[in-house]
């Protein structure tokens, strides 16, 4: 169909090709520089063993799991979800503020939010050490895994905000009612009311964040991965290994496993979605 | 929906077709005859240098769009030829712009003159994106007059097996600066030349009686890169005797005495001493964490290449913004950096120390070798070389320029008489990047805590398995 | 429970609510306190400045020979990509939503999870290899559709929400009066969904506005790079960032993206429809 051409053409040609020639590269001892960057090695799934063997990439595997657990599943989730039913009553110019920053937040450049939170966390002038008057903490060095997931609910909260804020309109006013009526508490009501009018929104969100967030770069300008790897998560690993290492085919190979994963936890939404409106 | 399969199965067929086609092309190095296009009427060259006007190394990028290439273009064209030049301006992080840069020259494509450095000449060489400069543009690359006023050792950086492979740019050495007034203060001597690495400790050990003052910043840790190595780990194992690569013996160091000397200085330094602060080799912005606090009289001592007396102390507040000394002059000492004990350096010395710095080299593919060849020679030529500096000085690879200008700076004339001729390289072999990312690694746990025995034992794991246990040296 | 309990337990709960509310305000509000203050500080650096006011920063930006050109660069990068890609992804959603297939889902699905793939430094080889060999380095209308490919699952997943709440009885009317399916499209089902092609090319724009890799890869000449590679040049002699030019071009770089998000959320409604169909 005409329609579907354009998008297609554009996805094979831009996606699915560089995608798979990637994917190609994974089972290449494939360096930018050197004599793997004149003649690339075949090693078939050499790189897959090296990385699953190396302790960095389990470290890093598991950072990546504590890193959206706790920054998007229930950092974003939860904030938002809060915020959207908070905003659905409250005063207008309070919700027009508290929208305006969230946004904010949200669409600056990616460039200019690392400088504002280098501003912000600065061990010397740092404004967080200003105001709590801890002059010389280093927050990006004593609690590395805290400041990326502070820096992702701060960053990636509106999505959740406007589509739940979108989901809730949906849910009619006159169950809620009845439901307070009967003498509900906040969370049987959320359980019994709201739950099951916005549950595809739920898992939509969490699906598109937790993607999101697992291919996530940013934690990077913050910490540089660091210290002792300690802020290493996978993207940051790939980066880490492929560029300043200058091994492509080692971080093709790491993009497969980070697919494949992203495939387990796409699946695992979905299967969750059909179990419950089955 | 017809299209979708068929546009599927294009794009797949497409994808094997230049998979196969690109991935393994092998660009034979050196593509041809020296003097193809010698007598073009016209010709285009590209310079690519990672600068850019207004931002990061804007007077490198300005020096080449506004001197050189005006004045290049004119003497061309008093030669009755019509030369153009183009300037790829970048000025992005080093890491970056090497990517890109390497990502073009894979391709095949790329500028006609770019910088390599002396320690990436090997690499760039094995993937065929450089080669010897008298494979490129015939036997006038090793006549060169210009040749007669380079040093021994700047010209063997740019060289592998015996042949030039770039016209070299200039040199830094590393010293050991320290802050005089702190030492008055500490009652250590103003006029400071320790002569093992114990001196170095027992003056951090008085510094630490002053309040406020980090004693000593030896820089480790993988935060700070290739001033880790180049700062710290590389001079010290000069200082304990050895190079990191055996270029004879084609052997890397492993898990020797010489690096466990080193990594346990680090660890008396930081862990046992307790002399330098930790903190700065994990922050990601811990080396100008370190540049802040010397400048402000925080820190007594500091590892660093003459850079830093240039470009970050620097007395002149447009250059170096918020950390320059307006007193560096009385203010800021400078020692050579000794070897572990009188004698026990590489080659029996007793003073050691570390040089990088790369030069201009030209793309094999050029379409223009003789014309690209004009204008290489012409960037390195003294008055060009004069025009690049305009008012700043700097140790430079000619020495005619070098006499003529580091009279101007008591520091600079130091390290170009006594450093320059102690010093040494880093290797020209394609595993050094990788081996230098190992070094950081270690230096940053000894620095967080690890044993020594603990993290050489994982040191000498990882360039085995990086070189084979036939290229690695240990004992 | 009586009656004054009630009125204090709502009391509490609306304390609360506001504490809750300011906390939120405080935490998503403090990085932007240095976006706003100090382009107009004498010494600019990442401590907050004391009050201050001089434009003189502001003539430093202007003195630069990129940083204002690298905005209008970004606005046709961005402008193209989200004019394509509401095109592309508004036309084939359309089509994917109404055209029942085997296997559609799963296609849409594999196509957004390849997307994570194409980001990192690995993929910049085929697409700059490819781009090379079609000598369309340097060419902004490829960097463009290259730009459109990546984000085109995404927006096709979104959209195809919006796409599935128009109601089919809008279309068959239309047909009856023997519109082509273009015409549909154009004058029935845009009208409706106006909001969610809003809201995707507002994505688009926030997308491309930050995306440093590509552009940085693709565009040779610096005097076509957009505004988050020239922000990365911001250096002074000696290495150290130039807090000058940083803070002012931070807030020129982020007022059209700001403005962009503002008049599309006045005119059209800035939302997200959501949730997966189980």
């Amino acid at each position: 169909m005409l329609f579907v051409a354009p998008a297609l053409a554009l996805i094979a040609a831009f996606l699915v090709f560089p995608a798979l020639w990637t994917l190609y590269l994974g089972v290449l001892k494939y360096d930018l520089a050197g004599s793997n960057a004149a003649a690339p090695q075949f090693v078939g799934l050499g790189n897959y063993r090296d990385a699953l063997t190396d302790p960095r990439f389990a470290n890093s595997l598991l950072l990546t799991v504590a890193f959206v657990g706790l920054s998007a599943v229930l950092g974003q989730n939860v904030l938002g979800f809060l915020l959207a039913a908070v905003l659905r009553d409250a005063a207008s110019w309070v919700r027009g503020v508290v929208n305006a920053v969230v946004l904010l937040a949200w669409i600056l450049p990616g460039t200019v939010v690392v400088f504002l939170w280098q501003a912000l966390l600065d061990r010397g002038g740092g404004t967080l050490n200003a105001l709590l008057g801890t002059p010389g903490a280093a927050w990006t060095l004593d609690h590395p895994l805290a400041t990326i997931v502070a820096f992702n609910i701060w960053r990636g909260t509106a999505f959740s905000m406007l589509l739940y804020s979108a989901a809730l309109g949906a849910v009619p006013r006159s169950q809620l009612e009845t439901a307070r009526t009967y003498g509900a508490g906040p969370l049987r009501t959320l359980r019994d009311v709201v739950l099951p009018h916005i549950r595809g929104h739920v898992l939509t969100n969490t699906l598109l964040i937790t993607l999101w967030t697992f291919n996530d770069f940013a934690p990077y300008m913050l910490t540089g991965g660091g210290p002792d790897h300690r802020s290493e998560t996978l993207p940051v690993y790939v980066y880490r290994t492929s560029i300043e290492g200058g091994a492509l085919g080692y971080g093709s190979a790491i993009s497969l496993i980070m697919l494949i994963v992203n495939l387990a936890i796409a699946l695992f939404y979905l299967r969750l979605l059909r179990r419950r409106s089955a | 929906m017809g299209s979708r399969p068929v546009a599927t199965v294009g794009a797949l067929a497409v994808a094997c077709l230049v998979l196969g086609g690109c991935v393994s092309a092998k660009h034979a190095a050196g593509a041809g005859d020296p003097q193809r296009n010698a007598d073009a009427k016209h010709a285009t060259l590209t310079i690519s240098t990672n600068a850019i006007s207004g931002g990061k190394n804007a007077q490198e990028a300005d020096w080449i769009t506004k001197e050189l290439i005006p004045a290049f273009e004119k003497a061309e064209k008093a030669k009755g030829r019509n030369v153009t030049v183009n300037y790829q301006a970048n000025g992005i992080d080093d890491a970056k712009y090497g990517e890109k840069l390497e990502l073009s020259l894979k391709a095949g494509g790329g500028p006609d003159l770019f910088v390599v450095g002396g320690d990436s000449i090997a690499t760039y060489a094995a993937a065929g994106y450089i080669a010897p400069l008298d494979k490129v543009v015939g036997g006038e690359a090793n006549s060169w007059t210009g040749w007669k006023q380079v040093d021994a050792a700047v010209k063997k950086n740019v060289s592998m097996n015996g042949r030039y492979y770039a016209v070299p740019n200039g040199v830094d050495g590393r010293v050991l600066y320290y802050n005089k007034k702190l030492f008055v203060k500490a009652g250590l001597p103003a006029d400071w030349q320790p002569t093992s690495w114990a001196d170095i400790l027992a003056a951090g050990r008085k510094l630490a009686t002053l309040s406020g003052v980090t004693p000593i910043q030896i820089n480790a840790g993988t935060p700070m890169a290739e001033a880790t190595t180049m700062q710290g780990f590389l001079p010290l194992l000069a200082g304990a005797g050895a190079e990191i690569y055996d270029a004879k013996a084609k052997k890397y160091q492993g898990d020797t005495k010489a690096v466990r000397d080193v990594l346990s200085f680090y660890r008396t330094l930081y862990r046992g001493a307790k002399l330098g602060d930790p903190r700065l080799q994990q922050d990601p912005n811990g080396r100008d964490e370190s540049f802040t606090e010397f400048s402000q009289g925080k820190l007594g001592i500091i590892g660093e290449s003459d850079y830093l007396w240039r470009s970050v102390v620097c007395p002149t507040k447009s250059v170096c913004n918020a950390t320059a000394m307006p007193d560096r002059n009385s203010t800021v000492g400078y020692a050579m950096i000794p070897a572990e004990r009188p004698g026990s350096g590489v080659g029996g010395q007793d003073f050691v120390s570390m040089s990088g710095g790369g030069g201009f080299t030209i793309n094999p593919h050029t379409k223009y070798p003789q014309q690209a060849w004009d204008l290489l020679t012409f960037m390195r030529s003294a008055t060009q070389i004069k025009a690049q500096l305009g008012s700043t000085v700097q140790i430079t690879a000619n020495k005619q320029v070098n006499d003529e200008i580091l009279a101007r700076d008591p520091a600079l004339k130091f390290i170009a008489d006594k450093v320059i001729p102690i010093t040494r390289f880093r290797p020209s072999e394609e595993h050094y990047t990788s081996v230098g990312a190992l070094i950081e690694e270690a230096t940053g746990q000894v620095v967080a805590g690890k044993p020594v025995d603990e993290v050489a034992k994982a040191y000498q794991q990882g360039v085995v398995k990086l070189v084979g246990a036939d290229h690695v040296s240990s004992n | 429970m009586s009656a004054p309990a009630v009125l204090a337990r709502r009391a509490m709960a609306r304390v609360g609510l506001y504490v809750f509310v300011g906390l939120v305000l405080v935490f998503f509000a403090l990085p932007l306190v240095w976006l706003v203050t100090t382009p107009f500080a004498r010494t600019p650096s990442y401590r907050v400045p004391a009050p201050s006011f001089t434009l003189h920063n502001f003539r430093i930006l202007w003195d630069n020979p990129y940083a204002v050109r690298s905005i209008g660069n970004s606005l046709v990068l961005a402008g193209g990509t989200a004019v394509l890609a509401v095109v592309f992804a508004g036309t084939a959603a359309y089509a994917l939503s109404r055209v029942r297939l085997p296997g559609r889902d799963a296609v849409l699905y594999a196509v957004l999870l390849l997307s994570s793939i194409v980001t990192g430094t690995a993929a910049m080889v085929p697409i700059f290899l490819m781009l090379f060999q079609l000598d369309l380095i340097d060419n902004r209308l490829a960097l463009v559709l290259v730009l459109t490919g990546g984000l085109l699952p995404s927006a096709m997943f979104i959209l195809k929400d919006f796409m599935d709440t128009v109601p089919r009885s809008y279309e068959e009317s239309a047909r009856v009066f023997g519109a082509s399916p273009f015409q549909i499209l154009r004058h029935v089902v845009a009208p409706v969904v106006r909001p969610g092609l809003a809201t995707i090319a507002v994505w688009a724009v926030v997308q491309v506005w930050g995306n440093f890799l590509l552009p940085y890869i693709l565009l040779h000449d610096p005097a076509k790079q957009p505004a988050a590679v020239i922000m990365y040049t911001f250096y002074d002699e000696g290495g150290q960032p130039n807090f000058a030019l940083i803070s002012t071009f931070s807030l020129l770089y982020s007022v059209p993206v700001v403005l962009c998000y503002l008049v599309v959320n006045r005119r059209y409604g800035f939302r997200f429809q959501g949730g997966i169909k189980g």
